[in-house]
């Protein structure tokens, strides 16, 4: 009884995670701008992940639980695998953000871009350099 | 049918996935600028990897899980280099 709820459970984390999966693919088709793409593409992806590797801990802990020791190595690989995903994705996607500013894409329909005049770090240092 | 002792349901799953790395792939190849190219992959190493974690539920076998944590690292520091070459700055 207990098992196939969890079976269930399983199941519904699936889809949940696949769903969102989805959803990132049609963003990046759909959406007009990079910065608009880097939200569909980076934090659809990362929720859609956090449910795909909850299930695969969720199945690994009732094989934990039922005595056999095999489930502890799902739960433990896919929980650092889970939190490489959720370490890396975010920091990749604000490099990206400020690349692409910084190489001169502007985003679509923006009236006012306030980063426009403002020195970066480098730029910074050499006006010191400079006086 | 019976792909490689695979259960049906995670069949579905994986082919979903495929779907949606598909439409990435089209991102990659239609990106009016590089930026785009570059975010299109960035998606797909992240749904390669959550494929590669369900593919070794599927088939049983906790390697497959170890190799997306080493892939994850690795695309983390491709991203962040063609970031940082995009910039244009010195490394």
């Amino acid at each position: 009884m207990l098992n196939q709820l969890i079976d269930i459970v399983i199941y519904i984390l699936l889809a949940i995670g696949v769903f969102f999966n989805i959803l990132a693919g049609i963003g990046l088709l759909r959406f007009p701008d990079v910065y608009t793409r880097l939200h569909a593409g980076t934090k659809c992806t990362t929720f859609g992940s956090i449910f795909l590797c909850g299930s695969v801990i969720l199945y690994g802990l009732r094989m934990w639980i039922l005595g056999n020791v095999d489930g502890s190595i799902w739960v433990i690989h896919t929980g650092i695998a889970l939190v490489a995903i959720l370490l890396t994705n975010p920091t990749g996607a604000h490099a990206l953000a400020r690349a692409a500013h910084r190489s001169g894409v502007k985003p679509v329909g923006a009236v006012i871009d306030e980063l426009e005049n403002k020195p970066t770090k480098k730029s910074a240092n050499k006006m010191e350099a400079k006086k | 049918m019976n792909f490689f002792g695979i259960p049906d349901i995670y069949l579905v799953i994986l082919g979903l996935l495929f779907l949606s790395i598909i439409m990435a792939i089209i991102r990659v190849i239609k990106g009016p600028t590089a930026p785009d190219r570059i975010v299109g992959l960035d998606t797909i190493n992240t749904i390669v990897i959550v494929s590669m974690i369900i593919f070794g539920l599927a088939a049983g076998s906790v390697i497959y899980v170890d190799v997306a944590i080493v892939y994850a690292f690795l695309s983390f520091i491709s991203t962040l280099f063609i970031a940082k070459y995009l910039e244009g700055g010195e490394f």
